[in-house]
């Protein structure tokens, strides 16, 4: 499952492995900037092996899971 | 003489680009760098299409050396001022304020060489990744928007993070700067500050004045709160700015909108009490009013001195 592992390395990205992640939450209220956004994103393409637009706004977790299960279909 | 790999790549005499400055960067100054060797670059700040395309022509008129245009990828006319540059056949664009992961390709098979602005490895990657022609790196020393790593620590790292050339950028003032940068692994530098004072920028006195006098210490952040920090010499303005700014009962609102239009009212106006005097860290360092022209040949001069006076150390 995308939303699963993407949480995974979310966890780890912010070392906080109890992190309360669901689809709706936003790189803000993550507190993650647009440079983290960045390297999150490059790390979860990295384990999907895979590349996805980063082009339009990118504002919850979400709107990446969308992006890679669109990817990998 | 210094030639780096840069030269042959834009085609020009000196690996040193004159940054994109908002209101400040216009085909005057550009076309002034490109015929003294540089890569003189138009800033299209938020104006519209129809300013910008005027504006290379201009250029055109005025050199027939290539120049870039900086593309502030927030501006809402970005769309056709991106089908202008390739109407225009601008040779070089750099990007900053955005992704320009959109517009990229569409530049790269037009034949324009693609330079984004990016403040940490990861953009850096991520600009290699899309198809970039190389990177401006820019340290948080320099003037305007500004991000959070410093110069000297983000080369070297931006250097090792990609395969594509790395143009230094943040703090470099003289030609000792060009010799660290080169040093660190860039095989170019980008400069604003420097060139605010040239007789050839088209800014208020006032603001050229404020240069020449000002001390290390006369630069501040501002506006960290609201997600992208300024440098900018000290004035009533940045002050009363930072005021509020720390007052914790200012709505995010009210602070965006007090610094609208301010670098334009310090631009024309020099009007220290409404207006945004951007610069870099490096103002201190510059004492004269010299024409571009001066400004290169110096720069190269020093670099060439810096790099040669190195050797001195090694036994």
């Amino acid at each position: 499952m995308v939303f699963e592992k993407v949480v995974e390395i979310l966890r780890n990205y912010k070392e906080e492995p109890e992190l309360e992640v669901t689809l709706t939450s936003s790189f803000e209220k993550l507190e993650l900037d647009s440079l983290d956004t960045v390297e999150l994103v490059m790390e979860i393409e990295e384990a999907f092996d895979t590349n996805i637009d980063m082009d339009g706004s990118l504002e919850t977790i979400g709107d990446v899971v969308t992006l890679i299960e669109k990817a990998i279909a | 003489m210094i030639k780096t790999p840069l030269c042959d790549l834009l085609n020009i005499e000196y690996p040193i680009l004159q940054g994109g400055m908002a209101w400040i960067s216009d085909a005057e100054l550009a076309a002034a760098v490109s015929n003294a060797g540089g890569l003189g670059i138009i800033s299209s700040m938020n104006a519209d299409e129809a300013w910008l395309r005027l504006e290379i022509k201009k250029a055109k008129r005025l050199t027939s050396k290539p120049f870039g245009v900086n593309v502030m990828l927030m501006n809402p006319h970005v769309d056709k001022i991106a089908q202008v540059l390739i109407e225009e056949e601008v040779p070089v664009i750099t990007t900053g304020a955005g992704n320009p992961g959109k517009f990229l390709k569409l530049w790269i098979n037009a034949g324009i060489k693609v330079i984004p602005v990016v403040p940490s490895c990861g953009l850096a990657r991520f600009s290699e990744r899309s198809g970039a022609t190389a990177v401006i790196a820019e340290g948080g020393e320099s003037g305007g928007h500004v991000g959070e790593l410093s110069t000297l620590p983000l080369i070297p790292q931006v250097c090792d993070a990609i395969s594509i050339p790395v143009i230094a950028a943040g703090g470099i003032g003289d030609g000792r700067g060009i010799a660290a940068s080169l040093m660190l692994g860039a095989i170019g530098v980008q400069l604003g500050t420097r060139f605010l004072v040239a007789h050839e920028t088209n800014i208020h006195e006032d603001y050229k004045n404020k240069i020449i006098k000002a001390k290390d210490i006369d630069t501040t952040l501002s506006g960290r709160s609201l997600g992208h920090p300024v440098r900018a010499l000290k004035t009533p303005f940045t002050r009363n700015f930072i005021k509020i700014e720390n007052d914790p009962s200012t709505p995010k609102e009210t602070l965006e909108t007090y610094g609208r239009g301010a670098l334009r009212i310090a631009a024309q106006d020099g009007d220290t009490i409404n207006g945004c005097f951007m610069a870099g860290q490096i103002s201190g360092l510059i004492k004269e009013k010299e024409s571009v022209q001066t400004i290169i040949l110096n720069l190269i001069s020093e670099t060439q001195k810096a790099l040669c006076g190195g050797m001195q150390w090694i036994k």
